[in-house]
């Protein structure tokens, strides 16, 4: 879509082409959920604002169950910026249905107003944060929030909320580390994480595949039986 | 001028404290008597029975679009619709374009008023030429051509030093300048109230504290200068304190509330429907509650809608690109009837903040039922129940939070200068 571009019409346009299926992605929050308010064909969220990215969630949750075999007694970190993160949102939702605990770990100016009335635990130290941690997911940093006045430069935010395999030790011993990609190697994360164990990274892409083949598995079809859309 | 007789109904004038049962009589277009069993020989009678006759309802912040986004409303729409919801009194924001920053664009948008509105029109002019926040307006002309008050609105003047300049101005012409406070620097990408609701929608957050930031600098430019200072749309339980602290030191100051900061908290905007994107935003519980006792204590004096038309392809845009505002005129009564049923506020005092305290801040008639008066009343059915359309209404634009809602009140009359302009059973009669 672009600017300007009603919503109304978007969905009227998209509805024409009588969809049996029809993914959004947008740059602000809530316009898959107006979509899927006027068409009745199934709409999936492939990310809106700094909303939520279920279907990220859902492949990051497979992944780690995967490996640890359970979600629910779990301890999940997030760490970094959350303000403007739907993947945070959204594995936030996910992993706190699933009976995990989850953390967050940022720089202030990156931790939303009220962010724990969603059930997160909200920590600015990261070493607190992954304390005793089963599984530590770094976000992937916009280079415009380095150079605005949410954080000093890359350098600070490296040192201090980067991953590496110092910090790695006040988590638990087979902690893994996730990243929604793409990764700034150095920033987020330290070049060994990225490529080694206990890195899942690369799980966590192949299972994006299986995640997105199941969503567009169950949800084709539905139009007749659903009726008006629904935001998945 | 013909005779009306207003028959049977609860008298409610603020100016006297009048709250009883009687009648009133309208002759030559001002008021001739107020009380029991009136004369009403050769007299149209206008039945209140079960009702309220009060002073007409004083919108003193609105948005009538004309000159220039007649697309939206107009001088004529707007009082339309303005007396369908009891108003009978509208002051006019100056961001048309042109600007209302000259005498002429004054007289027009005053000339306009008087031949195609039902409603009395007030412009208020900017407070900067332009509203570009740099050089004073020409106060003393805009003045001698009408204009009421003085205001940038929502294009808030951010430098200090000119807003110290305008209030020191404005006081050349015993003038009163109204301010939209929020600090743009806070509201930053902000689009909705800053907090829980805003973090689980994803939506960026205009915190209260931009509100709160500007509202308390102007107070202190306020003092210091000794000029006239009217806050406008209040939202902010820190703002309402402030305001309170302010008139206790004897700061010279004033200050409105919308009904939607009275009654609709930021929650509203879960399923990001643009029509609750507004400015300042829709806050918490907490501030409305804030708001509600700063009304009922007096620390906010008057009851104004912001009413705000915007089209329909304007409001069908993503949350961010929407612009800010919603309707506010047929509205606004049911609404904040709200605060009568919760026996928050009597009919009267209520009725003083909708009529009489605008009309006395805006130095304009109105807002009384004295003998002599203008004639501008309206006839309340504090019960009436009913469904509300915006595209029955009488705005060109439909972007209200309350579209389909079954509202409790409603003006049943509206009299302006002595002429019955609306009936409910009619809709608006003239022009």
């Amino acid at each position: 879509m672009k600017k300007s571009e009603s919503i109304l019409d978007t969905a009227r346009t998209l509805d024409a082409m009588d969809p049996d299926l029809v993914i959004v992605r947008h740059a602000v929050a809530g316009v898959p959920k107006r979509i899927a308010d006027v068409l009745d064909a199934p709409v999936v969220n492939a990310g809106d604002g700094a909303h939520e990215h279920p279907t990220q969630a859902l492949l990051d949750m497979l992944t780690v169950r995967q490996v640890k075999e359970r979600l629910e007694g779990l301890t999940v970190t997030i760490v970094g910026d959350i303000l403007h993160s739907r993947v945070a949102r959204s594995n936030i939702h996910g992993f706190l249905k699933m009976g995990a605990e989850v953390r967050i770990a940022a720089p202030p100016p990156m931790i939303p107003v009220g962010v724990e009335s969603l059930g997160v635990k909200v920590f600015t130290s990261v070493r607190d944060a992954l304390s005793g941690a089963d599984v530590v997911m770094a976000l992937r940093i916009q280079h415009e929030r380095l150079t605005g006045s949410y954080v000093p430069s890359i350098r600070e935010y490296s040192t201090t909320f980067g991953i590496n395999r110092a910090k790695l030790h006040y988590a638990k011993d087979d902690v893994i580390v996730m990243h929604p990609g793409p990764v700034n190697r150095g920033v987020e994360l330290s070049h060994e994480l990225t490529d080694d164990r206990p890195s899942v990274i690369l799980d966590q892409v192949r299972n994006g595949v299986a995640i997105r083949m199941a969503v567009l598995y169950l949800f084709s079809g539905r139009k007749s039986q659903s009726g008006r859309g629904e935001a998945a | 001028m013909s005779r009306i007789l207003v028959r049977g109904g609860r008298i409610l004038d603020p100016t006297t404290n009048r709250d009883e049962s009687g009648d009133v009589l309208i002759e030559g277009g001002v008021i001739a008597a107020v009380g029991e069993g009136l004369d009403a020989r050769g007299a149209e009678i206008i039945d209140a029975e079960g009702g309220w006759i009060a002073p007409g309802f004083f919108d003193m912040h609105t948005h009538l679009r004309e000159p220039g986004q007649e697309y939206k409303e107009d001088i004529a729409s707007g009082g339309r619709s303005a007396v369908a919801g009891g108003f009978t009194s509208v002051a006019c924001m100056a961001n048309t374009h042109p600007v209302n920053d000259d005498p002429a664009t004054t007289g027009f948008i005053l000339d306009r008023g008087r031949h195609e509105s039902p409603a009395r029109i007030y412009p208020i002019a900017a407070a900067t030429r332009g509203l570009a926040g740099e050089t004073v307006t020409e106060m003393s002309a805009l003045a001698e051509a009408g204009a009421v008050a003085f205001s940038d609105d929502g294009r808030t003047i951010q430098d200090g030093g000119v807003m110290r300049h305008v209030l020191e101005y404005s006081k050349l012409v015993d003038g009163l300048v109204i301010v939209h406070a929020e600090d743009c620097s806070l509201v930053g990408a902000g689009v909705m109230n800053e907090g829980p609701v805003s973090t689980r929608l994803g939506l960026p957050g205009n915190p209260s504290i931009a509100e709160d930031v500007l509202v308390m600098r102007d107070l202190m430019l306020a003092e210091l200068t000794g000029a006239r200072l009217h806050v406008a749309h209040v939202s902010s339980g820190v703002s309402v304190a402030a305001i309170r602290n302010a008139k206790e030191r004897g700061v010279s100051v004033t200050a409105e509330v919308s009904p939607h900061h009275l009654t609709l908290t930021d929650e509203a905007a879960i399923g990001y429907d643009t029509n609750t994107k507004v400015a300042p935003p829709l806050r918490s519980a907490a501030d409305v509650a804030a708001c509600r006792e700063g009304l009922v204590d007096g620390t906010l004096d008057a009851i104004a809608t912001d009413h705000a038309p915007h089209a329909l392809h304007e409001k069908d845009l993503d949350f961010v690109e929407a612009p800010p505002g919603l309707l506010g005129f047929e509205t606004a009564l049911p609404v904040v009837l709200d605060l009568v049923r919760n026996g928050e506020i009597t009919p009267l005092e209520l009725v003083r903040r909708l009529s009489t305290n605008p009309a006395r801040i805006l130095n304009r008639p109105g807002g009384d039922l004295a003998v002599g008066s203008p004639a501008d009343l309206v006839i309340v059915d504090p019960e009436r129940s009913w469904l509300y359309d915006p595209a029955k209404g009488y705005s060109k634009s439909r972007n209200s939070p309350w579209a389909g809602q079954m509202m409790q009140g409603r003006a049943i009359a509206t009299i302006v200068g002595g002429r019955l302009v609306y009936h409910v059973d009619k809709g608006v009669l003239v022009p």
